[in-house]
């Protein structure tokens, strides 16, 4: 039974196959069929997801406007002055601020609610899970279903110096400190209170992740730890944190990738990238230069950094999951 | 074994008779613990909704007044602006028409291309494959700039066709990645069986394996849904003239403008009319989607 569903796994792709004759062939079907099923698809993703990234690499070594007359190459010309233009290395620093704290702050928050739910539940036993937690999970998820420039829209009428909510509650209890104060205005609050708006977006997807995560784990894993007396914070700790340890590297990766680009948040919070550049970020720098200035060779430099700076914070996630995983499976063997 | 499974099923519901040395005391503290701060976080996600929800029957002179107090009466007015005047209706029929055509596109060309990759070996499937990989790490902030050119090239640029045919491109790569591993689970006796009852190509991908790959099919639209519906960059770039904005473009271009005309009822409104109908569509399919999830964690 088993062979036989291994062999068959790769017959349709075999040229023989003797009670399959009519398969090998050629046939308007079978061509049609890879045709569309492949060439389709393959042609639009080449064309409009592949060409435009390597023609951004060349487009970033010309001094190309745009609309008016051709493209010079200019070399490396674009990245050295990049090296040397103040608002962009301050958007580099915003944007590495946000890729460093949002997901880590967002993991750990999401983590410990999904710990509490599943982990939590009268008696050490991880089955039951705690009761009546269902409704936290809905709930907390409610923020993936906005759309993000949506959430930066809430987010900026909630820290409103005049009519928002937060400076009403905060007067409201009697801190008078904070009647018109304005949170995105003053370049030293703006940036955590725009990381915070993001998070809120952020946490309830994270958490329903981990939560099926931790599910998935074997039940008398948890069984064994409970026999073997460990406490429900050392479970979380020591078995629960390293057993769903691929889900939290996605994650952190997936995080991290939306925190450098946070372009949509900082759309609706500070469009032109608040209080002293305060909030810049890389993406925003990107778009006003291409599209406000018309600078598409310059910007196109800044895309290529972009990624480069993506690739090497995907590299770093990957590395540290390596260095401290590969002790760990050292140590079991 | 048994033994064991029984007792870690019933020991949640009846806590002292298994051999715990926690007592039952210390057991409801740890509930009454994580109870405190789910319930916190619950209401950090909800009272800046409800609070805009509250905000967007109230007219902006009573906003501005009172944040935190109750409309005097219920200013309906607010929805029927935001939909006519604002032109929120008008955004929200545009990304309907596009969202709807693209997640059609894509969920049938990802699928055909997921299927084709998982079951067939041929010459380039792996390099196929880890391309659209890695088409799925980079940002899109590097693509924009030429595929504003590409667009304009076809003469698409600024049309909803144009919208349409870059989402789907862009969300090819999720669709086929997770629709793969989901091809490569089902039975291959299924594939043999149609074949020898002489169904072609096409008819055993449309009725055979298709329909097989139902539940996957469902949430990866589900997530496809959400992210083309939030979608926002896109637009902002390649689709710039105001009669064809879809709604998160329209939200952006009305709070820029309420900026000046302080239509913060207005404002309320229209950020009631985006948000609610995907937070009831959530709502119905929630129980699905988890199974989805959950299933597809414990494999």
């Amino acid at each position: 039974m088993a062979s036989s569903v291994t062999a068959s796994a790769d017959r349709p792709s075999r040229p023989v196959g003797r009670r399959h004759g009519r398969r090998r062939r050629w046939t308007f079907d079978r061509i049609s069929f890879f045709v569309v099923f492949i060439g389709i698809p393959l042609a639009l993703f080449i064309i409009f997801v592949i060409s435009p990234f390597v023609q951004a690499i060349y487009y970033s070594l010309t001094d190309w406007h745009g609309f008016t007359a051709g493209k010079n190459f200019v070399g490396w010309r674009n990245y050295r002055q990049l090296f040397h233009d103040s608002n962009f290395r301050k958007s580099v620093r915003n944007s590495i601020e946000l890729g460093l704290v949002v997901p880590f702050v967002t993991i750990v928050l999401a983590l410990t609610l999904s710990t509490f739910v599943t982990v939590g539940g009268s008696g050490a036993g991880r089955l039951g899970g705690l009761r009546r937690s269902n409704v936290y999970r809905v709930v907390s998820f409610f923020p993936y279903c906005i759309p993000a420039i949506v959430i930066g829209i809430i987010w900026s009428q909630v820290y409103d110096p005049g009519n928002g909510i937060l400076n009403s509650v905060l007067t409201g209890i009697g801190l008078h400190r904070f009647e018109n104060y304005a949170w995105l205005g003053d370049s030293s609050t703006a940036m955590p209170a725009s990381m915070f708006a993001i998070i809120w977006g952020f946490v309830g997807f994270y958490m329903v992740l981990f939560i099926a995560a931790i599910r998935g784990v074997d039940a008398d894993v948890f069984e064994a730890a409970r026999i073997d007396g460990a406490g429900r914070m050392r479970t979380a700790l020591s078995i629960t944190i390293p057993l769903i340890r691929d889900t939290i590297q996605t994650a952190y990766i997936y995080l991290g990738i939306a925190a450098l680009d946070s372009f949509v948040y900082m759309a609706a919070l500070n469009p032109n990238g608040g209080p002293q550049n305060s909030t810049l970020t890389m993406s925003q720098d990107l778009f006003i230069t291409a599209f406000k200035q018309g600078e598409y060779g310059y910007a196109t430099a800044m895309g290529v950094m972009l990624a480069v700076v993506t690739l090497v914070f995907a590299a770093l996630v990957f590395i540290v999951n390596y260095v401290t995983g590969g002790r760990d499976k050292g140590a079991k063997k | 074994m048994s033994t064991a499974d029984t007792l870690g099923r019933t020991s949640s519901s009846t806590p002292v008779s298994k051999p715990s040395r926690k007592s039952p005391n210390r057991a409801v503290g740890v509930d009454a613990v994580a109870h405190t701060l789910l319930s916190l976080w619950s209401l950090l996600v909800l009272l800046p909704l409800l609070w805009v929800l509250l905000s967007s029957f109230k007219t902006s002179k009573e906003i501005l007044a009172d944040p935190l107090g109750w409309p005097k009466s219920f200013h309906w007015r607010n929805y029927v602006n935001a939909w006519n005047g604002s032109s929120v209706g008008h955004y929200f029929l545009n990304t309907v028409i596009v969202v709807g055509c693209s997640l059609v596109i894509v969920m049938a060309l990802g699928a055909m291309c997921a299927y084709v990759l998982a079951r067939f070996r041929f010459f380039g499937n792996r390099i196929i494959y880890y391309l659209m990989l890695s088409a799925l790490t980079f940002p899109i902030f590097l693509a924009i700039v030429p595929l504003f050119f590409i667009l304009k090239g076809f003469g698409v640029l600024n049309t909803l066709q144009g919208l349409i045919i870059t989402y789907v491109a862009f969300a090819l790569p999720f669709t086929v990645f997770f629709l793969h591993s989901f091809f490569k689970t089902l039975p291959t006796e299924v594939y043999e069986a149609a074949e020898v009852d002489g169904a072609g190509e096409w008819r055993t991908f449309f009725q055979v394996m298709l329909p097989m790959a139902r539940p996957g099919m469902a949430s990866v639209a589900i997530f496809n849904f959400l992210g083309l519906w939030n979608q926002f960059l896109l637009p902002v770039a390649l689709n710039t003239n105001p009669d064809r904005y879809v709604l998160t473009q329209g939200m952006d271009a009305y709070q820029s403008q309420s900026g000046y005309a302080v239509d913060y009822g207005g404002l309320f409104a229209a950020v009631v009319i985006t948000v609610l109908p995907v937070l009831v569509v959530y709502l119905i399919f929630q129980r699905q989607l988890r199974g989805n999830i959950t299933t597809g964690a414990v494999k």
